[in-house]
């Protein structure tokens, strides 16, 4: 993968509104942003109504996932088109989703709602439906979804790529600082990780930094690419935005989005955790 | 409303509805609560601006969208914080020593 191939600027997709065989998809968590204006054409992706299994803590299945992407009208052909609010987290963790369940053409909008919005580009406010398919999903490509055995026996070995505030990874803060603090989890990261927060790799308008500075990034934080890649924060959409940098964007081998994130791995019973700025031991 | 909704699943990192008051569960003797309007050149507040909260070292921390009248709220930690607000208007920049409990900060953009 690279940069061409997984990423579309807004030049380019608001020239490609309406092109035949493009869906825009927008994903949020809340879909209140979708509701009060939207790219023409898109439809919409609630990150926890459609895409988490309404019961236990996992995805939905590949049945689910089939009669989903079915309803909203988007074909096993079509290139999907993805974005969204809160720097295209939720739209790059719709990515992953994607292609772990084998979508084909798939690309992110570099800069998501936010560009979309500070360009001043059109919105609009009109109902879309788009006619029924007859959606086939893969298997779940397990190759880029870490579980937390694999967190766990990566400590030390692999890279593990802490990717929430540095306040967070020192555990002076449990949670993102536009969400209430109190957490049932412990605070502090898994021991070996290194911080490197998901915002070091985009610009302030939300686009992604160039290839140039995104490899310095990962170079100096200390990445071995000599070995398979974890990438983790509180509960997988921040790590799926550095998924996406360092798999799909800059090329790297065996990189995995571990889903459980820390409010999975910080509720473990007996599994080690440090605390403070430094990665910690082994 | 993200964060007050009971849910049998994780709650998400969406940002929550800025205009919303401060949740029940939320204790102001444990939180330190950083909010504001941020106002353009002639005062009038500017809703959908892109709030962020940077830490001590200028570090991104958290990002949140401005309701219709303008407003924006973080949870972070006592201590010394920047704002930088991005908007259609232009941009601004303001600079908050936190406590517990609400520090009101005011936000230009010019």
């Amino acid at each position: 993968m690279s940069r061409d191939s997984a990423l579309v600027s807004a030049d380019w997709a608001e020239k490609n509104i309406g092109a035949p065989g493009v869906v825009f998809v927008e994903v949020d968590e809340d879909t209140t942003a979708y509701d009060g204006g939207h790219i023409a054409g898109a439809v919409k992706l609630d990150w926890r109504q459609d895409l988490q299994d309404p019961v236990r803590r996992d995805f939905v299945n590949k049945e689910q996932f089939e009669a989903l992407l079915s309803s909203r009208g988007i074909g096993n052909d079509d290139t999907v088109v993805l974005y969204g609010g809160n720097n295209n987290w939720f739209a790059a963790y719709a990515y992953w989703y994607f292609k772990l369940y084998g979508h084909g053409d798939i690309k992110l909008l570099d800069g998501g709602r936010k560009k979309w919005e500070l360009d001043a580009r059109p919105l609009s406010k009109d109902a879309v439906s788009r006619p029924a398919t007859q959606y086939v999903a893969k298997d779940q490509d397990l190759s880029i979804r870490a579980f937390r055995d694999d967190a766990v026996k990566a400590i030390g070995v692999q890279n593990l790529v802490d990717v929430r505030s540095p306040d967070e990874y020192a555990g002076r803060l449990l949670a993102p600082a536009h969400l209430p603090q109190e957490q049932a989890q412990r605070a502090g990261h898994i021991p070996t990780a290194i911080s490197v927060p998901w915002s070091k790799a985009a610009n302030e308008d939300g686009t992604f930094k160039s290839d140039a500075e995104l490899t310095e990034l990962y170079a100096a934080a200390g990445i071995d690419d000599s070995k398979d890649t974890i990438a983790y924060c509180r509960i997988g959409e921040r790590s799926s935005h550095t998924w996406f940098v360092l798999q799909e964007i800059l090329g790297k081998k065996n990189v995995k989005n571990y889903d459980g994130s820390w409010t999975e791995y910080g509720s473990l019973v007996g599994v080690p955790v440090a605390l403070g700025d430094e990665p910690g031991k082994a | 409303m993200t964060a007050q909704t009971a849910s049998t699943v994780a709650a998400g990192c969406a940002a929550p509805d800025q205009a919303a008051p401060l949740p029940l569960s939320v204790d102001l003797e444990k939180e330190t609560v950083i909010t504001g309007i941020v106002q353009a050149a002639g005062g009038d507040p500017v809703a959908g601006a892109y709030v962020r909260l940077l830490d001590r070292t200028g570090e991104f921390t958290a990002e949140v969208v401005t309701s219709p009248a303008g407003q924006f709220r973080f949870f972070a930690a006592p201590g010394t914080w920047q704002l930088r607000a991005l908007s259609r208007f232009g941009n601004g920049d303001a600079t908050v020593t936190a406590d517990r409990g609400v520090n009101e900060v005011s936000l230009a953009v010019a």
